[in-house]
């Protein structure tokens, strides 16, 4: 990185450490960084879409919709998150491996499933076997966020069903004493009205949301706690350009500030939202917020 | 979605997949904790003596290669569901891998596995060993009157020892020897173990033409000596 990084071994203190902290391995670390912001913020939207549509369809008219929703939020949050992780992802990249293997291989004469060998044709591989790393990296991260907002979006569809029961019923009364269809109703009234409950929920699910990246790197892609692991294990002068003992600790210690820093960064931010929420709204904080005002 | 869960559920308990025919790009998969196997060098690339092999044993086959790391624990899952095609990790061949993955020939000697402690009056018949989950190593201490502690990587095994949670770890000794070589604190003890048949790469078992290649390759490698080569300058145990 910098010039004086030729010969590390003659450095010392800051020199050696912002040499250190600068090599390529660190850089990848750092590139985490970015890896987790970035599927944070593709996971929630999805998540809370997830959600919407999971709470829409548990208290829909239609039975067959609504069962589907209820049983989403119910299976969904009744597995634990791990094994949801582990065994989820294998089974749907398998699934969307058999379907092209369906489409794009009709003459395939052999069977599927050979032994214990689950065999699709070569076109069929997702992604395909010569495609570069990058793609496969990219896969891996799309099955990782597709899989982050099953699980959450399940809780946030709970969380969701349960604020749109909790607008007064009075207001939905209006509406449709006003003339409002039942879509309207939904739509105008009852979305507008019901976020000032759901966030509660929400904020907590997007904390939780935010902790449980580390799971990321049972689904092969190296998060910043794999790395703080990789990097902080004692290294010996046989293998690297910079010796030292075992670190882990002070990888984990830095671990500990950035994730703290980042939820307490949510708060306020969550805070700042809830108040924007809550102004005009018939609760308690409404009827506060009014008050000060006045 | 019960019914698409359901259905995902008998296609992943139905297990593998494999490629049918050719490889285009032939992918290997190590663990990148393991030196002087395999480790993440400064600038974040897989480097090590498996590194050097496997890039000798590609060219030498004309096989376009990429490394991949993954999770020692989930090595061998990844292999069969497809995620790469040969894993390379400094895996001792043994009969009970052998029956899920099938192994090319070895390319290193069988290493003696050696014990590293903290000081050499270890009791070794009631002490506590760390090991690596899935090795060699934790299955021989789990058959022996010792108190076995796993650990996911090699390299949580040398930390447990040197907080004092374990009395020893057993290792592979080339990977215990730099360790020793370095740190003051720890020694290797003077017992070692013969277990493993040697270091050799896996494959699907259905991958049986990529086998014959890569055999094809290592054997060439053993022939002209350069395979020896590697061996000393890594000091990965006795040479072929």
């Amino acid at each position: 990185m910098f010039s004086f990084c030729t010969d590390p071994a003659a450095l010392e203190g800051f020199q050696w450490f912002s040499c250190y902290l600068t090599t390529g391995k660190h850089m990848s670390m750092y590139w985490a960084v970015g890896t987790v912001l970035l599927l944070l913020s593709i996971t929630a939207p999805t998540a809370l879409a997830f959600g919407f549509a999971g709470a829409s369809a548990a208290r829909s008219n239609v039975a067959p919709l609504r069962w589907i929703g209820k049983t989403y939020i119910a299976v969904v949050r009744g597995i634990p998150d791990i094994a949801f992780f582990l065994f989820f992802v294998i089974a749907l990249d398998q699934a969307f491996e058999y379907i092209r293997h369906r489409i794009k291989c009709p003459d395939w004469d052999e069977p599927v499933r050979q032994g214990n060998d689950f065999i699709v044709c070569t076109a069929a591989k997702l992604p395909l076997g010569n495609a570069p790393q990058w793609v496969h990296e990219t896969y891996g991260f799309l099955l990782a966020v597709l899989t982050f907002a099953i699980v959450f979006g399940a809780f946030a569809a709970n969380v969701l069903f349960g604020a749109m029961r909790a607008v007064p019923k009075g207001q939905l009364e209006t509406a449709e004493a006003y003339g409002m269809s039942r879509r309207q109703t939904f739509w105008r009234v009852l979305v507008p009205q019901m976020w000032v409950y759901a966030l509660p929920g929400l904020s907590n699910l997007w904390m939780v949301l935010i902790k449980a990246t580390p799971l990321l790197f049972l689904l092969g892609v190296e998060d910043i706690v794999y790395w703080a692991r990789e990097l902080g294990g004692a290294k010996q002068p046989q293998f690297t350009d910079y010796p030292h003992p075992d670190w882990r600790m002070w990888y984990f210690a830095a671990l500990l500030v950035f994730y703290l820093c980042f939820t307490k960064v949510s708060e306020v931010v969550l805070d700042k939202i809830m108040a924007k929420l809550t102004h005009g709204q018939a609760t308690a904080a409404g009827e506060a917020q009014r008050k000060a005002a006045a | 979605m019960k019914n698409l869960i359901l259905t995902t559920v008998a296609l992943a308990v139905a297990g593998s997949m494999t490629f049918a025919d050719g490889h285009s790009v032939v992918r290997l998969g190590t663990e990148g904790a393991y030196p002087p196997f395999n480790f993440l060098n400064d600038d974040g690339e897989v480097d090590g003596f498996e590194r050097e092999v496997g890039d000798e044993i590609c060219a030498r086959a004309e096989l376009t290669c990429e490394w991949v790391t993954n999770d020692w624990d989930s090595i061998i899952p990844n292999l069969v569901s497809g995620n790469y095609d040969v894993i390379i990790a400094g895996m001792s061949i043994t009969d009970e891998r052998d029956e899920v993955i099938d192994f090319s020939d070895n390319y290193t000697q069988p290493d003696p596995s050696a014990y590293l402690a903290t000081s050499s009056d270890v009791d070794l018949e009631n002490a506590v060993l760390a090991a690596q989950t899935g090795t060699i190593q934790a299955a021989f201490i789990a058959g022996t009157g010792a108190t076995l502690l796993e650990f996911a990587t090699p390299d949580e095994t040398v930390a447990a020892v040197k907080a004092g949670e374990a009395d020893a770890v057993l290792a592979d000794k080339s990977f215990l020897q730099p360790i020793a070589d370095s740190d003051g604190e720890v020694m290797l003890l003077e017992q070692e173990e013969l277990i493993g048949g040697g270091v050799g790469l896996g494959v699907r078992e259905s991958d049986g033409e990529l086998l014959a290649t890569l055999d094809a390759a290592i054997t060439s490698m053993k022939e002209d000596g350069s395979l020896n080569e590697l061996i000393a300058k890594w000091g990965v145990g006795e040479q072929f």
